[in-house]
């Protein structure tokens, strides 16, 4: 069941000048679903004209099948977490939480009865008495948290709501916020610039970028099957590698004058349709030649150890590509590295139109792998 | 950074008569209003200390009636000011409508015109709706403050426009946010502006001069004038006694506020 | 994205518009009260006033302040054909000129040696902003004392020093020095509060640094404090000249106006003639005049400051 509808949402400040253009968008109830985007794409405005903070300049807004684009904030039944907490200096833990509460008039009782059970659920109860400057980082998250949980509306809507964290806590709070999504049975809308908070947490992520939808789908279909260079490059980490793609005779290709692949009889046809091509991977494809053969020798400008994976810095036509590798590896910089490289792994995107031609298949080399 | 002994006491001199020539006149005063008028009159060093100065000018003048006047009027100023102030400052921070920027200009314009300027017809004004020697007179002419809310909208400014937010969605009107959560975080530059605000109407003379003509409602500046030229015989004990009693609470008021003042005002006039 | 059923209707639009219309009429009058007191009392007794003032002073006036006759210009003209209002002015330009520089340069000499980290500054900086806290009525009370002919503190040491006594306050040459010396004492608290604010809000780094490069104390205070300390005392030779046109209660208690009209400040001068003289119309003629100066004024130091002044 549908719960939220955006049908041809557009938002623009000066006539003519669009932020966001024709945003057709529905998100499903119990859904985690992730705004992810570079700053400036217009996913805040996006999830403020969701809020009602911002007025929608055209389209249709629509909540639970009823168009809302003309309530006020309060009367949409929403509860919201922005970025910087938004939690109130001079009131104590207690009165931060309560005051939406307040402010809708729920009885006392009620208010004590969802303050105890929502102080428990975020670990708050010690703290109720203190003021937001007495808490650390993690702990004002908790509040406005708690605020969005207690408010138990069934919308909740969040604004980078960990990029004020440290990477250790940031990591943590990602668990507690889909765990608590899930047990509450929140549908969430959460906007983000980071790409590693949107494939960790979102059930379906749409990546925007200057006013447009890039793409909308699960993680793994963004990662495996990105609908056009910009989601290639924007999702994953260290980003896809790309180079320009040239015919080199009838049955072969160049990738920036320098990889030599075979290409099959798809691939010829596609060199007929498309003039300029680019050709994608992703850096965890570029492999060691142990299991198979080698089939490129590059060389090895910077070695990176990271413990667990060893990332390489390798030179493919004079631009810098990521090689990922698990494990520890012994590798020198300046050396030829034997790779193996296969076509399977390559996606081919459209220089002009920038769209995606062939994602990457991966047969005999299971990606997802179901238990 | 320490500082090269030789400088340090060249500075302490530096302060210490710098200090000795401000602080003389009052020094003086407060020495002379515990003199006998014998002392002064033949310029010697005080011989005794005595208070009959201050029992003979709160026994020969209402100065105690001037003193409540004063603070009566000061309180009323104070407490006009801070709601105009914050009323106007936070419907130029937090509410959007059309005229804004037109009624801040206006606001920033009345900075140009002295009070001198308007002085004949407010005197005319208060006379025809019978506010000479009321209260009413005296203080309402002051209670809207251009200075005041530009203090405030820097300040409001600085409270992060998601708390508004945040309460938008909690279904929280204005006038509740402005009460709640406005006033309460910029608690301290209200008070600020409260003090700045009693200073200045406790040491007010052109206007009360002007709006008091009986010793009704006359404050204690003027009454400190009054005292001054009614005082044939030169009793200068009596009149410094008077003076002194004139300045105690506003200098209490800056010592306490002194360091918040300092950062208050710099911050309303340079932004 | 299959069963978008989303179509925006008439109504809906018809709706939309009418509820943004009522918002938008709404919060105009939400902001209109808030600003409401603030313009009422702005209205009756600044900007009424104002014009009621540019009204008068093309008119004669009767003692309760109704007008009689419509003489156009004839009281500006009369004004400075007047050698009583050609003093007035004068003295209040020389007033200026002899109070704002000294207050600025005594201010900011003490605030330089205020603002060094020493023991028991706090108690320094108290003194030097006491005078803040000192109305004019006081202030003018203890220098009516310093300088009175037989038994002020001034003659006293002259005195000693075997010089000859001077009448400060009745002799025509001395009595707008005195009135400056007392207005200049008043000043120098906010004054000096004002710019040590300005002091001490100058980056630490910035004389760390010159101190790395091995400049000296007044190198530093010329490239460093002056430069840097620029908008502040921009702002505080405005208010200050601004006040010194203001001048009133100095003059009322030390001189009212003598003697032979030596310190008949401006504002004094339009008091005399509107509340002893009765003459509204002239007086108000004479608060034209001390308006375009004042505006003037500013004008020209924001013209300036805005060139000269370095903003951080």
């Amino acid at each position: 069941m549908s719960y939220i509808e955006l049908k041809d949402i557009t938002k623009s400040y000066h006539a003519g000048n669009n932020i966001l253009e024709q945003i057709n968008l529905t998100i499903e109830k119990g859904e985690f679903f992730v705004l992810v985007g570079p700053s400036g794409s217009g996913k805040s405005t996006l999830l403020r004209m969701i809020a009602g903070l911002e007025d929608i300049t055209d389209g249709v807004l629509k909540m639970n099948e009823k168009v809302v684009n003309h309530l006020q904030p309060k009367d949409r039944n929403l509860s919201m977490v922005f970025q910087n907490y938004a939690l109130y200096p001079h009131l104590s833990v207690e009165q931060n939480i309560l005051f939406g509460l307040k402010a809708k008039k729920v009885s006392k009782a009620e208010q004590q009865k969802r303050l105890k059970e929502t102080a428990e659920m975020m670990g708050l109860s010690e703290l109720l008495d203190r003021k937001p400057r007495q808490l650390s980082g993690g702990q004002r998250q908790r509040v406005a948290l708690a605020r969005s949980v207690v408010s138990e509306a069934p919308l909740c809507l969040m604004d980078e709501p960990l990029s004020n964290l440290d990477a250790k806590l940031r990591a943590q709070m990602r668990v507690e916020i889909r765990r608590l999504q899930k047990q509450l049975g929140l549908t969430l809308i959460y906007v983000t610039h980071d790409q590693v908070e949107a494939m960790t947490m979102g059930d379906r992520i749409m990546v925007l970028n200057d006013g447009e939808i890039q793409q909308v789908g699960k993680p793994i279909t963004l990662y495996n099957e990105p609908a056009n260079l910009f989601v290639a490059s924007f999702i994953g980490s260290p980003k896809m590698n790309m180079g320009k793609t040239e015919i080199k005779d009838v049955s072969n290709f160049l990738v920036n004058k320098t990889l030599s692949f075979s290409a099959d009889v798809r691939m010829q046809k596609a060199f007929q349709v498309h003039k300029n091509i680019i050709a994608g991977i992703r850096p965890e494809h570029i492999q060691p030649a142990i299991h198979q053969e080698a089939t490129h020798s590059l060389e090895v400008i910077h070695v990176e150890q990271l413990g667990n994976e060893t990332s390489l810095a390798l030179d493919v036509g004079g631009e810098l590509w990521t090689a990922k590798w698990p494990g520890q590896w012994d590798i020198t910089a300046g050396n030829q590295l034997e790779v193996y490289i296969s076509t399977e792994h390559l996606s081919f995107f459209d220089a002009q139109t920038e769209a995606l031609i062939r994602p990457a298949s991966f047969s005999g080399h299971g990606e997802v792998q179901a238990i | 950074m320490r500082i090269p002994f030789g400088r340090k006491i060249v500075t302490y001199l530096l302060l210490i008569a710098a200090a000795f020539l401000v602080f003389t006149p009052t020094m003086m005063a407060v020495v002379m209003s515990f003199m006998t008028n014998q002392d002064i009159m033949t310029g010697s060093l005080p011989s005794a200390f005595s208070l009959d100065n201050y029992r003979r000018a709160f026994e020969q003048f209402p100065l105690l009636h001037y003193v409540i006047n004063s603070f009566l009027v000061s309180i009323a100023i104070m407490i006009g000011q801070l709601i105009l102030a914050s009323l106007a400052a936070y419907a130029f921070v937090f509410l959007e409508f059309k005229g804004r920027d037109f009624l801040f200009y206006l606001f920033i314009a009345t900075m140009m015109v002295p009070f001198e300027a308007s002085i004949i017809p407010n005197f005319h004004t208060i006379r025809d709706l019978g506010w000479i020697d009321q209260y009413t007179g005296l203080t309402i002419p002051f209670f809207a403050m251009a200075f005041g809310t530009f203090l405030l909208r820097q300040n409001f400014k600085q409270i992060p426009k998601e708390l508004r937010e945040a309460s938008q969605i909690a279904g929280m009107g204005d006038v509740k946010f402005y009460l709640k959560v406005v006033l309460p975080v910029a608690k301290t530059s209200l008070i600020t502006l409260g003090v700045y605000g009693f200073l200045t109407s406790w040491n007010m003379y052109l206007w009360p001069l002007l709006a008091t003509t009986n010793d009704n409602v006359r404050t204690v500046q003027i009454g400190l004038r009054q005292l001054q030229s009614q005082e044939q015989m030169n009793d200068w004990g009596v009149i410094m006694a008077g003076a002194v009693i004139v300045i105690i609470p506003t200098l209490i008021l800056l010592f306490l506020g002194q360091k918040k003042l300092q950062r208050g005002l710099t911050e309303g006039a340079l932004k | 994205m299959t069963n978008m059923t989303a179509v925006i209707t008439q109504e809906d639009q018809a709706l939309f518009v009418r509820t943004k219309r009522k918002q938008r009429y709404k919060q105009f009058i939400k902001g209109i009260l808030f600003l409401l007191p603030s313009i009422a009392l702005f209205s009756v007794f600044l900007f009424y006033p104002l014009l009621r003032t540019i009204y008068l002073s093309f008119f004669l006036t009767d003692a309760s302040g109704a007008t009689t006759v419509f003489v156009g210009w004839d009281n500006f003209v009369t004004l400075f054909q007047s050698t009583i209002f050609q003093q007035s002015i004068k003295s209040t330009f020389l007033f200026v000129l002899y109070t704002v520089p000294l207050t600025i340069v005594i201010s900011l000499f003490l605030a330089i040696i205020a603002n060094e980290k020493l023991k028991g500054i706090g108690f320094f900086r108290t003194i030097f902003s006491s005078t803040m806290g000192i109305s004019v009525a006081a202030a003018s009370v203890f220098w009516l004392y310093l300088f009175h002919p037989t038994i002020g503190f001034l003659n006293i040491i002259m005195d000693t020093f075997g010089l000859e006594k001077v009448g400060w306050l009745t002799d025509p040459s001395w009595a707008l020095i005195a009135v400056a010396v007392t207005t200049i004492w008043m000043n120098i608290g906010f004054t000096f509060l004002i710019l040590l604010g300005g002091l001490q809000s100058i980056d630490k780094y910035l004389y760390e640094s010159a101190d790395v490069d091995g400049a000296g104390y007044f190198y530093k205070l010329r490239r460093i404090t002056i430069p840097m300390l620029s908008p502040t005392l921009f702002f505080v030779v405005t208010v200050t000249i601004i006040n010194a046109f203001q001048t009133f209660g100095q003059v009322d208690i030390l001189t009212q106006g003598g003697p032979q009209n030596a310190t008949n400040l401006m504002v004094y001068s339009i008091y005399r003639e509107a509340f002893t003289n009765y003459q509204f119309g002239s007086a108000s003629a004479q608060a034209i005049i001390l308006f375009i100066i004042i505006l003037l004024m500013t004008i020209i130091q924001f013209k300036l400051g805005e060139r000269k002044v370095h903003y951080q």
